[in-house]
């Protein structure tokens, strides 16, 4: 390796500087689908982290072997492979959330996260920083969705992880829970919100 | 080695796919009675759902599901009781609604019967329903009273309706409507029939509001009742005269 890379900045960077989600504009597609409560964004995200971070190590650990016109194909058998574990595991262990997520969970495959890094990162790097570069935009996705599930429940179903939050004096008093928030558009602006937040502080990303 | 060539590549993915496959294989065989019995443990939940019982914390639901179902059945749709069991039978358990509710031939599906007891001691006659909604399937556990006719409660579910307006359909509001809805009236089996909010059916049928933003799943909701329930008129119109 010609330059030695920072292990600490593999890891903090996509949880902020170079997220994901609100940098990159990537994986918009599960943050809309999965996020209308908050217990399936937290699965959700956990899912990809596990699902990212094995899948950077497999292919990191492989990567002199295989052959350039064959690594889209075998990074793909890689990721479906990982991705129906974890979907059975949800099947035989958490059997509610596995019904909620449905198909997202398969739909981990086409994340847009996962083959980016294992083509940008795994592909030419060792297996430990590959992991840690795995698990910090695994964290950085699933910050995103927690965020846009928190707010898109609460303000939604006025409940968090099923619990109800907001009290019965508050819709006696004529406070309605906003229905517009548990469609998926909503989604996409809350994450233009937040876009924009992290913008607001952080000037040097180009927009 | 040239890693470039045809023959490595053909090699190299043939032993990728080789051992990816037979790690998913491994995988499946050693989840799969935990997956059935999950899968077992939910269909029981909603079987139990429609005579309004829920487990508490701690319960578990197969035991529940023992105290309460008393027997199952398999009926035609001459109203004839095909099989018969006292408990738990697993194959009418496992019977599979989704294809028998696509038998256009209604008098040769399989039609099982749940028969429960509640809280009270009465029997009630728990009947799988199944159909389509707007994005995919919706299904359901209808329990009529020992009269053949009058709703005890039912439970409906679906795999993807719209959050907030097709998936109403499994909110406790929507399922009440139907509790104490009426199958046979005048000697003459009706389905409910599911329709737009101040609307009427066109038969004398007893009906229930559809949800509003959901049509189209409202829709499947009512055809999904006709579909499934009419088979059973013979048997229900049994049960009523018995009483």
């Amino acid at each position: 390796m010609a330059e030695k890379i920072k292990l600490k900045e593999v890891f903090f960077n996509p949880f902020s500087k170079n997220n994901p989600v609100i940098v990159q504009i990537l994986g918009i597609c599960s943050v809309l689908a999965v996020t209308a409560k908050l217990e399936p964004s937290i699965v959700m995200g956990f899912s990809v982290i596990a699902v990212l971070a094995f899948s950077n190590v497999i292919i990191s650990l492989i990567r002199n072997t295989i052959p350039t016109n064959i690594r889209i194909i075998v990074q793909l058998v890689v990721v479906a492979g990982l991705v129906v574990v974890v979907n059975q595991l949800l099947l035989a262990f958490a059997y509610d959330v596995a019904m909620q997520l449905s198909v997202f969970i398969s739909l981990i495959i086409t994340n847009c996260i996962l083959m980016g890094r294992l083509e940008a990162f795994a592909m030419a790097n060792r297996p430990w920083p590959s992991f840690l570069d795995g698990v910090g935009n695994g964290i950085g996705y699933a910050l995103i969705l927690i965020i846009v599930g928190f707010f898109r429940e609460l303000l939604g179903s006025g409940t968090l992880l099923g619990y109800q939050v907001v009290p019965d004096a508050f819709y006696e008093a004529g406070y309605v829970n906003n229905g517009l928030m548990i469609l998926p558009p909503m989604a996409l602006i809350l994450v233009g919100c937040i876009i924009w937040v992290h913008r607001s502080f952080n000037k040097d990303i180009e927009g | 080695m040239n890693k470039q060539s045809n023959v490595y590549t053909i090699v190299y993915i043939t032993i990728v796919v080789l051992v990816v496959g037979t790690l998913l294989a491994f995988t499946s065989m050693s989840l799969r009675s935990r997956q059935q019995a999950n899968a077992d443990a939910d269909k029981m939940r909603q079987i139990l759902n429609s005579v309004h019982v829920t487990a508490q914390k701690g319960e578990k639901i197969a035991d529940i599901f023992d105290q309460h179902i008393k027997g199952m059945m398999l009926v035609n749709a001459n109203g004839e009781v095909v099989r018969q069991s006292d408990g738990l039978d697993a194959e009418i358990f496992a019977t599979d609604i989704a294809a028998e509710s696509k038998n256009a031939d209604a008098s040769q599906r399989k039609l099982p019967v749940y028969v429960c007891s509640v809280d009270n001691g009465d029997l009630k006659y728990i009947i799988p329903v199944s159909g389509a909604g707007l994005w995919g399937p919706v299904w359901g556990y209808i329990a009529v009273d020992a009269n053949g006719s009058t709703i005890y409660g039912a439970y409906f579910s679906h795999q993807g309706e719209t959050p907030g307006l097709g998936a109403e359909i499994e909110k406790p509001a929507f399922q009440q409507e139907f509790v104490g809805k009426q199958l046979i009236k005048d000697s003459e089996f009706n389905p409910i029939a599911v329709v737009k909010a101040g609307q009427k059916p066109n038969s004398n049928a007893d009906y229930v509001d559809g949800i509003s933003g959901g049509t189209i799943t409202s829709k499947g909701v009512g055809d999904m009742l006709q579909n499934c329930l009419q088979p059973y008129a013979a048997f229900l119109k049994g049960l009523s005269e018995k009483e």
